[in-house]
């Protein structure tokens, strides 16, 4: 690794030095593409972010696609009934890797004010890895500026090699997760154990 | 509008043998509703519909209402002579109401600028007999507020076009706004529980451990 002071003074010159690394996730962070898709009113926040007064185009997100297999992320962006919740989990499968997961506002983190609901799902963080969460009911748009800087500098921070390198080059981690079934009271199974298990509370 | 027990003499004038019957609200806002039989519920619903007088061409909301079996206990003030002096005691009385399902309508007319008129119809009870005659042949409307009552409530309205559940999945067995639902173990955790959710939680511990 290059000495961080030599590199600074290097760049007064006019000599950049970057890692491979670095320059693969300065690519990645700033294209990260969303796919187009919402479910409840945090849509309605997330429809503003895009647009010129908050301009998620600076960050290089301006791009919706309407498939999932051009996206890289996926903002779930309202309350998910479970009713959708197979639908949900089968668009993330859909998705090439490497995916990301913002899970935006208190409905799609934990079921927010339907959380007592018999039809929603409490937090969408059962079935799939979800990268940023943030709360908000809804959360405005600086709140899912502040998620997508948030997930940029994670992108930003991802070893490529050794053990923690992210989901995608790894060959073992999985890619696609278990769509949940319609069972006869409730989704079956009710979360995926390999993703999210509930912590155990003091009784 | 004419007052609800004008439209119920006229009803029994106009249909001969229906049986009606006016439930009366105590609240504030007095809303008396008819009390339909399942016969003459169709014929009824015409008649609300095309009356010159009444024209109720819009029903705004059809609804469920789960009546579990209840007991009401009324107190009776009764005078005893105990040797020889009369006492005042009270005494109280059970009554047990058996258990029913019930979808209400309310019906406004566009054309008139009135309302509401409330329909009730109950089914016999809440496990087998669970079947109600549709109304939606005569407002089209009730298509979906029926399919729901029968998604959430578990009534089976007989007529309808498409009866199937709107809200829930097709292989839901439940019916989750019945009184007696109970709801699948999908604990949320909480950080500091208490009274009912510490109750749950523990529950839920206690299954899974």
């Amino acid at each position: 690794m290059i000495d961080e002071g030599l590199k600074s003074e290097m760049q007064k010159q006019g000599v950049f030095t970057i890692t491979l690394e670095e320059l693969y996730n300065w690519g990645r962070k700033n294209s990260v593409w969303p796919l187009q898709f919402g479910l409840a009113c945090c849509a309605i926040e997330m429809i503003a972010a895009s647009m010129a007064r908050y301009d998620l185009a600076r960050f290089g997100a301006e791009v919706f696609r309407p498939s999932p297999r051009q996206a890289d992320l996926m903002i779930v962006a309202g309350t998910v009934t479970k009713k959708m919740a197979p639908q949900v989990v089968r668009l993330f499968n859909q998705m090439p890797e490497p995916k990301y997961v913002i899970a935006m506002g208190a409905c799609a983190i934990s079921g927010g004010p339907f959380k007592q609901g018999y039809n929603v799902l409490k937090g969408i963080d059962r079935y799939i890895p979800v990268d940023v969460h943030i709360p908000g009911c809804p959360p405005r748009p600086e709140a899912l500026l502040h998620a997508f800087m948030t997930l940029q500098n994670k992108i930003a921070n991802q070893e490529l090699t050794g053990p923690n390198r992210p989901r995608h080059l790894q060959a073992d981690a999985p890619s696609e997760f278990p769509v949940p079934a319609f069972g006869e009271h409730d989704l079956v199974p009710p979360n995926n154990p390999k993703v999210w298990q509930p912590p155990v509370a003091k009784v | 509008m004419e007052p609800l027990e004008q439209i119920k003499h006229r009803l029994t004038h106009a249909l001969p043998g229906a049986r009606l019957e006016i439930i009366l609200n105590d609240s504030p806002s007095a809303q008396h509703s008819l009390l339909v039989d399942h016969e003459h519920a169709v014929a009824v619903a015409r008649f609300l519909r095309d009356d010159a007088e009444l024209r109720l061409d819009y029903c705004s909301n059809a609804t469920g209402v789960d009546w579990p079996e209840s007991v009401t206990k009324t107190k009776i003030k009764k005078k005893v002579v105990v040797d020889g002096v009369e006492k005042e005691i009270e005494e109280t009385i059970d009554t047990l109401r058996s258990g029913y399902l019930e979808a209400v309508y309310h019906l406004y007319s566009m054309e008139k600028k009135h309302g509401p008129v409330i329909l009730r119809l109950r089914t016999e009870n809440r496990s087998d007999k669970n079947h109600l005659p549709s109304l939606t042949s005569v407002w089209r409307g009730c298509e979906f507020q029926e399919r729901e009552i029968f998604d959430l409530y578990g009534v089976i309205f007989d007529g309808h076009p498409d009866l199937r559940r709107i809200l829930m999945w097709d292989g839901f067995k439940d019916f989750p706004m019945r009184k007696d639902y109970v709801e699948p173990d999908d604990y949320e955790y909480e950080p500091t529980p208490h009274d009912d959710v510490l109750e749950k939680a523990k529950k839920h511990q206690g299954a899974s451990a």
